[in-house]
């Protein structure tokens, strides 16, 4: 039978078909390939080990990192926040007690979760990834079914290294065509996200499908991919090919010599067969995107950034003009404004959803040679401690740096108020991370989510603006133009 | 896990969509590492203001929350179901839920009940207009009950026969060990592993 993507990968890991009908019909229990861990979700589950007296499983396919309370500076010295600070020697004594490796600050791998996962080279096309953190999406992008899970099946995860699944439907959302000079993964996945809404996948594996998708990199597959839960979907996928054996090819746990072989020919039937078919299709035409923006507060609600701020009375259904409404008010903003009048007092470059080096190698393009707005804040935090020194070592920190934005350590940041990095109430950033919920960034905050160029325009003229929005810029910086 | 069968509570009517799980439950809540005790942390930044409506009287007793449409959306975090619950919850109603949220509530005992939205719109108003309304809902006959309001609500067979049974998952996977140490065995060897160690 002609099966997609999803359901190929979801058919290989059964380790048990479910039985039984009616009232106590079981789903299939299916294995788990990887299982990332970290501080936040992780102590309650160890907790539910320890006092069922149950073993973990398999520590060989489990691996931790410290990223979303961690500081971006100072991490030498302990941390502040007492309350962070057990979170995070919790998991360190857990991870001692139950033989997980764990990448703590200050380690070369250690960062965001999702950044760390492809970094390393464990996320592969085909696999079952499981985290505790809704992006786990992120790692769909090398055709890997991967799902954010709550703590109970993080415990479930731990004691079995296997997780009843209920099935899934499959929709495909197809983009054709060529993006513009300016438009990025970003914007496409925000205009996804504003055509089919907040709860639009829900019940879904979407697949990234089409043209424009199959020419992005990696990075920006994982960006797309990273914000499929925010269209309310159980996972988003692509399918490998010659772009994701590309990346993987070296990474310290890709395999080698006669296994990559096999895996490649794995890995290379891994795509939705012709004849198989969809429970839904959205179609994006990438030739007319232009660059996107949230102005609410959910990711839902955005619009491109040439457009004005919409009207309540623009939403038919009354449930969607109230949010509208409220949104409004939280945001600080008049209907009609047009997006590119918002002014911004900070702008974050970071999150899993973009903080991979090609988004800091575009945002270091735009800026180069180029003067920040003296009132902006700016602050750039790599995903990782091993993208922080790829980026150092092509010089991209001293571009950020001359430029006057903050050159961080890596973890979560600002993308949520748990650490050090946040908003104050009523300040107003551009974010690339993939939020826009009210205080997420900080109790108060307005966020307006964006692309890492949007960002990093934005950052030289103070006012949300795209890339094309900024004269032509000085000298020097003409160099990468052209391969943009 | 207590098991579910029926209950009966004050019904809360939150007259809103979208109500994420940082609206449930801030990020800063989350660095606590125990299970229980997050009763102050629901709804937080909500509660500082006095018309939030579980601030009002008899609403604040509530155990029945009856929320708009994609409640639970965002964050995985399951203290969101832990702060419903410590708070006093037994169920929640909306037209639609998030997954992830879904899933959760399942594993810890609270019942998630998909209600249309027609029904939400009569129970709340039956709850504006009479407050401190018990609501009746009922696992068994997958019906909730509101002043003369009678609705049917959904939730997928496999939750609602563990709620009832009041079974836990790890339990029930470890009944097939042996399944699941087959499989293993047949695992490619090309699929990573965690360790050794390997890095960059
Ligand atoms: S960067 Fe943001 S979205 Fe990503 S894992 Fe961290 S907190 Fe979650």
């Amino acid at each position: 039978m002609a099966k997609t993507l999803a359901e190929k990968v979801w058919d290989a890991h059964v380790v048990r078909k479910g039985d039984g009908d009616g009232a106590s019909a079981q789903p299939d229990l299916l294995f788990i390939d990887l299982h990332l861990v970290h501080e936040v979700t992780s102590p309650q589950a160890f907790e539910g080990l320890r006092l069922a007296g149950r073993k973990l499983r398999r520590p060989d396919l489990t691996i931790a990192t410290e990223d979303h309370n961690t500081p971006t500076l100072d991490i030498d010295k302990p941390i502040a926040d007492l309350t962070s600070r057990t979170q995070i020697q919790t998991l360190r004594n857990n991870c001692a007690e139950f033989g997980v490796r764990l990448h703590s600050l200050g380690d070369a791998e250690q960062g965001i979760v999702h950044v760390v996962g492809p970094q390393l080279g464990l996320t592969q096309p085909g696999m079952t990834v499981v985290c505790g953190d809704s992006h786990t999406s992120t790692h769909g992008a090398f055709g890997a079914l991967a799902m954010g899970i709550g703590t109970s099946e993080v415990e479930h995860v731990m004691a079995t290294q296997t997780l009843s699944l209920k099935p899934f439907k499959t929709m495909a959302i197809n983009v054709e065509g060529t993006l513009r000079p300016g438009v990025t993964a970003k914007d496409i996945i925000l205009a996804v996200i504003a055509k089919i809404g907040t709860g639009g996948g829900q019940g879904y594996v979407l697949e990234y499908r089409g043209s424009a998708i199959r020419a992005l990199s990696m990075d920006a597959r994982m960006t797309i991919c990273n914000m499929s839960i925010e269209a309310g979907a159980r996972a988003g996928m692509v399918a490998p090919d010659e772009t994701t054996y590309e990346y993987m090819k070296g990474r310290p746990h890709a395999p080698e010599g006669a296994e990559w072989d096999a895996a490649v020919e794995y890995w290379n039937t891994l795509k939705t067969d012709d004849d198989a078919v969809f429970d839904a299709q959205v179609d994006l035409d990438a030739d007319t995107l232009e660059p996107f923006v949230t102005w609410g507060t959910n990711p839902g609600q955005g619009v491109s950034l040439s457009e004005a701020v919409p009207s309540p009375e623009d939403f038919g259904d009354e449930n969607a003009k109230a949010a509208a409404e409220r949104a409004l008010q939280y945001m600080g903003l008049e209907a009609g404004t047009p997006m590119k009048d918002i002014r911004v007092d900070t702008v974050f470059l970071g999150s899993c959803t973009n903080s991979r080096i090609e988004d800091l190698r575009a945002a270091a393009d735009i800026i180069r040679g180029r003067e920040k707005d003296p009132q902006i804040r700016m602050l750039v935090v790599p995903g990782s401690a091993r993208v922080r020194l790829e980026a150092e070592a092509e010089g991209l920190d001293r571009v950020f740096k001359d430029f006057g934005a903050e050159w961080r350590f890596a973890g979560c940041s600002m993308c949520l108020g748990m650490n050090p990095d946040q908003l104050e109430p009523g300040e107003r950033c551009a974010s690339t991370s993939n939020r826009n919920f009210e205080g997420r960034q900080g109790k108060g905050g307005r966020t307006h989510l964006v692309s890492p160029v949007v960002a990093a325009a934005t950052a030289v003229r103070g006012t949300l603006s795209s890339p094309s929005d900024l004269e032509p810029a000085p000298e020097p910086a003409a160099i990468r133009t052209d391969a943009a | 896990m207590e098991k579910f069968t029926k209950h009966t509570g004050v019904g809360v009517p939150l007259r809103q969509s979208n109500v994420d799980t940082d609206q449930i439950i801030p990020a800063v809540y989350l660095k606590r590492i125990t299970r229980t005790g997050f009763e102050d942390a629901l709804f937080s930044a909500w509660r500082k203001d006095p018309s939030f409506i579980l601030n009002q009287e008899p609403y604040s007793a509530g155990s029945v929350l009856v929320a708009g449409p994609d409640f639970g959306t965002g964050s995985s975090r399951e203290h969101a179901v832990w702060a419903l619950k410590d708070y006093g919850f037994k169920a929640v109603l909306s037209s639609r839920f998030a997954d992830i949220f879904r899933g959760n509530s399942g594993k810890q005992g609270l019942l998630a009940a998909q209600v249309a939205q027609d029904d939400i719109e009569l129970i709340w108003k039956e709850l504006e207009n009479a407050p401190g309304t018990e609501v009746t809902v009922d696992l068994e006959s997958k019906t909730v009950v509101c002043g003369n309001i009678v609705a049917p609500f959904e939730i997928d067979d496999y939750t609602r026969w563990r709620l009832l049974e009041g079974l836990d998952d790890i339990g029930l996977t470890l009944q097939h060990e042996a399944d699941i140490t087959a499989y293993e065995v047949t695992r490619p060897s090309f699929k990573p592993k965690t360790l050794p160690a390997r890095v960059s």
